[in-house]
């Protein structure tokens, strides 16, 4: 039997969100497996634009736009969603694993009374017909397959940068608006959003990681990584020490009490690599890492390492990247 | 004040994860348990809150778990907590986590608490999924990953942030709430010699499925729409290839093992 499939897409700063795109892929893989169908949803308030941009994926959009829905409000954000799942008969609502998904997904599921798993890092579908999901536990150390079964059904949430982004196809679908109430009035207000200091690239969504440690030895010389991290177009990640010291703030500081981080390619500059840093970075693709001390054990996680002063090295690299790219 | 924590017995960070022998579960033996950290910080602003508003204000723990659980409920009433409820019970093995909120939703329903605290994740299962899922089956107000935290002075409402991708939340809150709780939101006490001997002769409850009135359907195996089939290792990566040379000629070549090679650039 086919499988109804709605991906939830996130606005940020007015515009949608790549991570929206990663999920679009995820769900498709399993809708053609099931001969299924997917549909995208977006909530928001005057969003006209980042609906037509989900749409030129070539996925119809249920845009369901209204002032109510103009601050961020986990409760009237599920609720809304709830009530577009049982209206249209959905079998299976996919979610980034972003700050907004870890948010909504529970009280969608709960309110479904659906099937969950979080932070899904891989999705497939059983000869059974079920979903059979990949989901880390015990920070990282080790990967749990579930099989969700048993309930109508299933919600899940996915790992940031897991899943390739669909590109635009040129064929435009329909965006749909619906209308949907929220009677009750949400408890928790946002009262204020604080943009965060540091970089300007979030970490989870980056393809690229500059990360440094200890070893930077104060905040002025992370410019040493941020100027790499400029012409790679990449984010800049922390260490728990490095983050403890003041060098850079909590929003980038990698690892167990930090954020787990997925992205292509992860530099690793003067981090020893303590099993707590390496359970937030070590599915990236590729990782790079620049350390003094050949016995760190960072470089028993890493493809690539040289051994050398970072003051030394990551300057050399960005001048040869920027050599490489023609950003001279 | 009522306040209510919900706290989860997990092995200590440092434990060796190993995979047992049919692959279902983690090799148990010789393991530490402890309370989940995240859920320190939640018994750790619990105890401030009874201190600010004072009067009759009490702290009840709720663990839900197999009997060795009883240590972590003991450990939280040393901290200073007054009351602890167990939810006990074989028919919990093998459920998932909305099976677990469901259990833990039924054992909060009677309590009336005002404000309810919680970790963001617990270490084991890393589900992050507990807390929103008992607040909304309880109908009350529910804010996520709170790093810091203000209650109000008629004690009616909170005022709490919380980090979000980008940037960070001021979110305020009317009571009842359940909250759950970050890292920096408070420095967790240690308990002391003379808590620890108090501790032994608070209160613990215990309450089975049938106390709570929980049927088959809604708990355990039954009631779980989620089922572990297998853990599996972690992808080997291959060997760490080391570019030697003088920094200048290994830059050089790295750049290009990323470009030809790895083709990630
Ligand atoms: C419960 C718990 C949670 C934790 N959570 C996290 C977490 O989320 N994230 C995290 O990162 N850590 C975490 N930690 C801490 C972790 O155990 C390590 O202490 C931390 O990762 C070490 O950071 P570091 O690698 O920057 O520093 P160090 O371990 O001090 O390593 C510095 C490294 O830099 C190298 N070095 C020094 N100078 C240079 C130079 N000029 N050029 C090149 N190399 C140089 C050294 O050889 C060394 O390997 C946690 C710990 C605990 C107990
Ligand atoms: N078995 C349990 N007993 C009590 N509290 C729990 C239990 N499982 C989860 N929790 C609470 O929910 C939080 C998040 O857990 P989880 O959703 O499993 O990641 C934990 O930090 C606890 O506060």
């Amino acid at each position: 039997m086919g499988k109804k499939i709605l991906i939830v897409g996130e606005i940020q700063g007015g515009a949608l969100r790549k991570t929206s795109l990663e999920v679009l892929s995820a769900g498709r893989a399993v809708a053609e497996k099931s001969s299924g169908s997917v549909d995208a949803a977006l909530v928001g308030s005057g969003i006209d634009a980042p609906a037509r941009k989900l749409a030129a994926h070539g996925v119809a959009v249920k845009q369901v736009d209204g002032s109510a829905y103009a601050s961020y409000s986990p409760e009237t954000y599920a609720e809304a969603l709830t009530q577009l799942v049982r209206q249209q008969g959905y079998d299976v609502v996919l979610f980034a694993d972003t700050s907004m998904g870890k948010d909504v997904a529970p009280r969608v599921a709960t309110r479904l009374d659906a099937g969950l798993v979080t932070d899904v890092v891989q999705l497939d579908l059983a000869e059974d017909g079920n979903l059979r999901v990949v989901h880390p536990i015990f920070t990282g150390k080790v990967n749990a397959e579930f099989l969700l079964r048993n309930k109508a059904i299933q919600v899940l949430s996915l790992r940031p940068h897991t899943y390739p982004a669909a590109t635009e196809d040129g064929s435009a679908a329909a965006v749909e608006k619906v209308e949907i109430g929220v009677e009750k009035q949400p408890r928790a207000v946002v009262k204020e959003v604080v943009a965060a200091s540091g970089g300007t690239i979030e970490l989870t969504e980056a393809d690229v990681i500059v990360a440094g440690g200890r070893s930077l030895k104060s905040e002025e010389n992370f410019k040493v990584l941020f100027d790499l991290a400029d012409v790679l177009g990449a984010a800049v990640g922390a260490s728990r020490a490095a983050v403890d010291a003041g060098y850079q703030p909590h929003s980038q500081q990698v690892g167990q009490t930090g954020k787990v981080v997925n992205p292509t390619l992860y530099f690793a500059c003067g981090i020893s690599g303590a099993i707590q840093h390496l359970v937030g970075m070590r599915t990236s693709k590729v990782i790079v890492a620049i350390n003094k001390d050949a016995n760190a054990p960072i470089f028993q996680n890493a493809d690539y390492g040289i051994v050398g002063d970072l003051f030394e090295v990551v300057p050399l690299l960005t001048g040869e990247f920027k050599t490489l790219l023609g950003r001279e | 004040m009522k306040i209510g924590v919900l706290i989860k017995q997990v092995p200590d960070t440092e434990t060796k994860i190993r995979i047992g022998p049919d692959a279902t579960d983690i090799v148990r033996e010789g393991i530490k348990y402890v309370m989940n950290p995240y859920d320190e910080y939640a018994v750790e602003q619990a105890l401030q809150v009874k201190s600010q508003v004072g009067g009759d204000s009490s702290v009840t723990v709720v663990s839900l778990g197999p009997a060795r659980v009883v240590e972590t409920l003991r450990t939280a009433l040393a901290m200073g907590a007054d009351r602890a409820v167990h939810v006990k019970d074989d028919a919990f093995e093998a459920q998932d986590s909305m099976s677990t909120a469901r259990a833990l939703a039924a054992a909060l329903r009677s309590e009336s608490f005002d404000l309810v605290f919680a970790g963001k994740m617990a270490i084991d299962d890393n589900a992050s999924t507990v807390p929103i899922a008992v607040a909304d089956m309880l109908d009350v107000a529910c804010v996520n990953t709170i790093h810091s935290f203000e209650l109000s002075g008629d004690h009616n409402q909170v005022t709490v942030r919380r980090r979000i991708d980008g940037g960070e939340e001021v979110v305020q809150c009317a009571l009842p709430a359940l909250l759950s709780c970050e890292k920096g939101l408070n420095e967790p006490r240690y308990a002391s010699l003379t808590g620890i001997m108090k501790a032994k002769k608070k209160p613990v409850d215990e309450k089975s499925a049938a106390d709570l009135g929980l049927g088959a359907e809604e708990i355990g195996s039954g009631g779980s729409g989620v089922q572990l089939t297998r853990l599996l290792p972690l992808p080997e990566r291959g060997e760490c290839k080391f570019v030697e040379g003088e920094p200048q000629e290994a830059a050089r070549a790295l750049v290009q093992l990323l470009r030809n090679e790895a083709k990630v650039i």
